[in-house]
């Protein structure tokens, strides 16, 4: 990422997914294709609509003894350009119902869990204490950091106590809101240890800019050390 | 034909009130009030627009002194600085003033008056009085919005779509009685919407000339037409939302709170309304683009009963697509995926409509006038606003990009973009309006600013969006992954302001025309339409005799017909021959 920030000091990259950053979940892939896929479909839409489009305002410029044509339609084109878009528009959707279910329909069993509550403006989070279980009185309370371990299925029960807020991880290709008196479940898996920003994407207020946590996915030593820090 | 008109005009039972107040203030003439309402929109729309320079400010030099501001008392800027609550209130009272208080008056209010009646041949609207009080109740409305500015607290920081819990008590925002303001003023002008479109339903209905049958109506017409069904419809559901909020904020009731109520339940309710609002906004647009490229392609529009029914499709699918602006607001995943089909499905009729645009270019012999350049420049964004909700309709790609710079980019090549229709509707039914013509080499340097610095601005935000970039966030540096885009940000808010001044030749255009501009005849761009027949600017009463519909309104280069265009009221045979 910081390589990347670098890079574009330089001034401002014109291909606009080179802006994506780094994905770093298990399923972050999967949306990472279909919004590919979808920008090489809407590029060449784009690029065909409006190559025609300049084609036509040049040739068709009002000439001196040309007329118009007078035509009011062409079924067989009209059909064409009703059906060829409408089946695109249904492949893409058909792809996209898999990766939706498996993100947030059909969750794997949870490895390991914790409670994230929005509250203006700040998130609290509640990790499992050396019990390794949540909801119980050894649980580590921390404000503005999640610690997860790598390369499991992490759940998160992500609830807020005052207004909505919104739980965005950009490298995890995580988002959903969290509502006051609602339990959601949010899952991921993360296959690189590191430090990921946690940033609200929710307008909750006027502290709503700048409320941001981290979360911290950590190598199992790590995450041993971790529980033995913040023990009693 | 003109000097008939005013002189059978003179015996005429429709008389045309001589006062003042009547004519200009008070009037019942569908024609005022549609201009009424234009200024109404134009005058906003420089409120509105100041709103987005500030915000633009504060997102490129995060926390320094905006030039010029340093009057504003505290606390709602200290020393020129704009603080977090104000920023919120900026965005949150410009989108609310763009939408319902430009768009909506400009597009809606005011062509939708000026056009209608004239249009469909009829001498004004159904209820000349209802008419007139839908104006004045809107303007009610435009001033209970602006006073809320000015309330203790300041105004409406909740954002334009008012999420419960966080509009639903006043300490979550810190505003009181701006909020409460600012759900008055929306429901005061929901009254508006519903006697104009009432009126607009049962005008088109039933004061249609002989011979105006529905499938000869422009496309105008048409656009205007299933607009009103929209907003008589879906703005009694947000009518009822608001009610319900100010009970929630005043006499504490638990509708959208969570102790004993739904938070969710204002989003369903608010989208409920709110998509079909976004086809209220853009409907008339492609309505006006639609009779615009035809006219000066002089061409028939292409597949002109698929454009018909691919808004009327538009329309009811407008109804089940609100579930796509709530994918992560913790509704049912499932019902992610059946908003998901029904949104991807509403993006056929918009392509049908783009192709059969092109289609209307093909073959033409197109003049390139300032209205022409602007509903091209309205095609080209919306082609882009168009492609760009398919990202967000895949509700996994949605996951990333929801509440991002992208959705912004979107909405603005759609909304905004919508003000492109509009100028090439002022600039094209200016004639009609005030009699005089306006002047078009001013009109060509406003269209190249404006469209230029229009892409300068939103396109760069689609990259804000794909980086991960929020919407609606005071200071992006607050963010160690958005510091990259702080060049970015300076660029489009300078984009933005050079936007904006390539207003100023519009502002001097239309107001030096208004008085000084060269004469308009009846039919400046030789246009079939029945407007076109009636004299520049029309008399009360529109026509000195009902006028006779032949055909429908894209008849140009017929074949066997000297000129290009062939009126819709003129019958063919001697009348023809004779060059009426």
């Amino acid at each position: 990422m910081l390589a990347k920030s670098e890079f574009h000091e330089e001034g401002f990259e014109l291909a606009m997914m080179s802006w994506l950053p780094e994905n770093v979940s298990t399923y972050g892939g999967q949306i990472d294709y279909l919004f590919y896929l979808i920008y090489y479909i809407t590029a060449a839409a784009l690029i065909i609509v409006t190559v025609l489009m300049v084609a036509f305002l040049i040739v068709y410029r009002q000439r001196a003894g040309r007329k118009a044509v007078y035509i009011h339609g062409n079924t067989a084109l009209e059909v064409t350009w009703t059906v060829v878009p409408a089946v695109i528009l249904l492949l893409l959707s058909f792809m996209s119902i898999s990766t939706w279910g498996e993100i947030k329909i059909y969750a794997p069993p949870a490895e390991y869990e914790v409670r994230v509550v929005g509250k203006q403006f700040n998130w609290d989070v509640f990790h499992p204490g050396p019990d390794g279980k949540l909801g119980t009185k050894d649980d580590i309370k921390i404000e503005n950091e999640v610690h997860v371990p790598v390369d499991k299925v992490v759940h998160v029960q992500l609830q807020a106590s005052d207004v909505i807020h919104s739980f965005f991880v950009p490298n995890f290709r995580v988002k959903q809101d969290a509502v006051p008196g609602r339990n959601i479940l949010v899952w991921f898996e993360v296959t690189k240890p590191g430090k990921y920003e946690l940033p609200c994407a929710e307008l909750c207020g006027f502290g709503h800019s700048g409320m941001l946590g981290w979360v911290f996915v950590h190598t199992p030593e790590d995450y041993e050390k971790f529980l033995k820090e913040n023990q009693g | 034909m003109s000097e008939a008109a005013a002189s059978a005009h003179a015996d005429h039972g429709h008389h045309e009130p001589a006062g003042f107040w009547s004519h200009y203030v008070f009037s019942t003439d569908h024609k005022m009030i549609g201009r009424q309402f234009l200024f109404l929109g134009l005058f906003m729309l420089i409120i509105g627009g100041t709103l987005a320079m500030l915000i633009r400010w504060q997102l490129a030099w995060p926390e320094t002194e905006v030039p010029g501001m340093g009057w504003v008392p505290e606390p709602t800027m200290y020393e020129g600085i704009i603080p977090p609550n104000t920023y919120n209130m900026l965005f949150t009272m410009h989108a609310t003033i763009m939408i319902f208080f430009v768009v909506m008056p400009v597009m809606v209010g005011g062509f939708g008056n000026f056009l209608i009646p004239i249009m469909i041949g009829a001498k004004d609207m159904a209820f000349p009085l209802l008419n007139m009080l839908s104006f004045w109740v809107g303007a009610v409305a435009g001033v209970i919005m602006v006073a809320s500015f000015f309330v203790v607290g300041g105004a409406a920081a909740g954002g334009w779509t008012s999420y419960t819990p966080l509009t639903g008590d006043a300490v979550f925002t810190g505003v009181n009685w701006g909020i409460n303001l600012w759900v008055l003023s929306l429901f005061v002008l929901a009254f508006s919407s519903l006697m104009g479109s009432i009126n607009y339903i049962t005008t088109v209905i039933n004061m249609r000339a002989p011979g105006m049958t529905y499938f000869r109506m422009p496309l105008s017409i048409w656009s205007l037409f299933i607009t009103a069904i929209l907003l008589l419809l879906a703005l009694p559901v947000l009518t009822a939302a608001l009610g319900m909020l100010f009970f929630d904020r005043v006499f504490a009731t638990n509708f959208f709170l969570p102790a004993g109520g739904m938070p969710l339940l204002w989003q369903h309710l608010f989208w409920f309304f709110g998509h079909p609002e976004v086809y209220i906004l853009v409907l008339p647009a492609m309505g006006v683009t639609s009779d615009i490229l035809s006219v000066f392609s002089r061409k028939p529009i292409f597949g002109y009963r698929a454009m018909a029914y691919s808004m009327i499709a538009i329309a009811f699918l407008s109804w089940i697509v609100w579930g796509h602006h709530m994918f992560l607001s913790g509704m049912n995943p499932l019902l992610g995926t059946a908003f998901m089909l029904t949104t991807m499905v509403i993006a056929v009729p918009s392509a049908i409509k783009t192709f059969n645009w092109l289609g209307t270019l093909w073959g033409g012999s197109i003049r390139f006038t300032v209205p022409l350049l602007f509903a091209i420049g309205f095609v080209s964004n919306f082609v882009i606003g168009g492609l760009s909700g398919i990202f967000m309709a895949s509700t996994p790609v949605d996951i990333f990009i929801h509440d991002t710079y992208f959705i912004v980019a979107h909405f603005h090549y759609v909304v905004a973009g919508i003000i492109f229709a509009m100028f090439a509707a002022i600039y094209f039914w200016f004639p009609k309006m005030f009699g005089r013509m306006m002047n078009s080499t001013w009109g060509i340097v406003h269209f190249i600013g404006t469209y230029i610095f229009f892409n300068l601005t939103f396109f760069p935000m689609h990259f804000l969006g794909v980086g991960g970039h929020m919407r609606r966030i005071y200071n992006p540096m607050q963010y160690e992954y958005l510091e990259q885009f702080g060049d970015m940000n300076v660029f489009i808010t300078i984009s933005a302001f050079l936007l904006a001044i390539s207003q100023i030749p519009f502002i001097v255009n239309f107001v030096w025309s208004l008085f000084a501009g060269e004469k308009a005849s009846e039919n400046p761009w030789e246009a079939n339409t029945l407007e076109w027949s009636a004299p520049s600017p029309p008399p009360h009463g529109n026509f000195a005799t009902t006028p006779q519909v032949y055909r429908g309104p894209y008849e140009y280069s017929v074949p066997g017909v000297e000129e290009d265009w062939l009126p819709q009221d003129r019958p063919l045979g001697a009348a023809a021959a004779t060059g009426h």
